[in-house]
């Protein structure tokens, strides 16, 4: 089956970006297919390669972007909830005058159309928020 | 867009419209989605009732110093966004009528909202 999945809380803060990597790896262990993973909301904050989280917890950011590498998925950020937040690429610091960036690898930024067109193609779309 | 696919959306929003960014990013959710031509409807429970109340005032000198965004909910017709569904009990509970919304809405209770989430393909929760 193809899924799509929407993350709509921040790492760390609340459980809804663990349950929804779960989630995730266990679509793909048991042979689905996910058309794109879709962060709004804080659920943005998913996608900041600036975290530096105890080194006897999990990392939440890192473990996206290894599980996006490994099974070449599309991880999406809201740029609009991103702007807000202070999550920025490359491009988006250069056209707002920013002297920095902060997304993670395997993550990109773009708009919410994205996030309907998941639900248009995909079979099923869950979200994870509060 | 060159799919024809036309599902069924259903935005559910259950958060008051201030003190979390929820209700006002599940707006913009709904504004660009619209350009998509989907089946869209909206419903409102528990505290999501209180984003369609009337005479909301956010203003600096009377309020809370937010930007109100209930104007918009009331130009959600002009993108074929046009129906709405507030929860009864919700509304009872929270002492609000009818009278008391900015725009026209279907009420449903509890059965009926069961019904209205059995039908859509995709629902979006705020």
């Amino acid at each position: 089956m193809k899924f799509a999945i929407l993350v709509n809380e921040g790492p760390y803060q609340h459980q809804a970006s663990d349950s929804a990597y779960q989630f995730a790896k266990a679509v793909l262990e048991k042979g689905h297919e996910i058309f794109r993973i879709f962060f709004y909301h804080d659920g943005v904050n998913n996608g900041t390669r600036l975290t530096v989280p105890p080194q006897d917890d999990r990392n939440i950011v890192n473990r996206w972007s290894e599980l996006a590498k490994e099974h070449n998925l599309d991880l999406v950020v809201c740029i609009a909830a991103a702007q807000r937040r202070g999550l920025l690429d490359e491009n988006e610091a250069k056209r707002h005058g920013k002297d920095a960036n902060n997304i993670a690898e395997g993550f990109r930024i773009s708009g919410l159309g994205q996030l309907i067109e998941a639900g248009i193609q995909s079979e099923r779309l869950v979200v994870f928020g509060d | 867009m060159e799919e024809e696919v036309i599902k069924k959306f259903l935005y559910l929003n259950r958060k008051a419209p201030y003190g979390s960014i929820y209700a006002l990013e599940s707006l913009e959710v709904v504004l660009i989605g619209a350009a998509f031509e989907q089946d869209v409807s909206l419903a409102f429970i528990d505290d999501g009732v209180y984003q369609l109340k009337n005479n909301q005032q956010t203003s600096v000198s009377s309020g809370i110093g937010v930007k109100d965004f209930s104007k918009t909910y009331r130009a959600l017709e002009g993108y074929d966004v046009e129906k709405l569904y507030v929860d009864k009990k919700s509304m009872q509970e929270r002492g609000l009528t009818e009278d008391d919304l900015l725009v026209p809405v279907e009420i449903l209770d509890e059965a009926q909202m069961a019904e209205l989430m059995e039908q859509q393909d995709v629902i979006l929760s705020f």
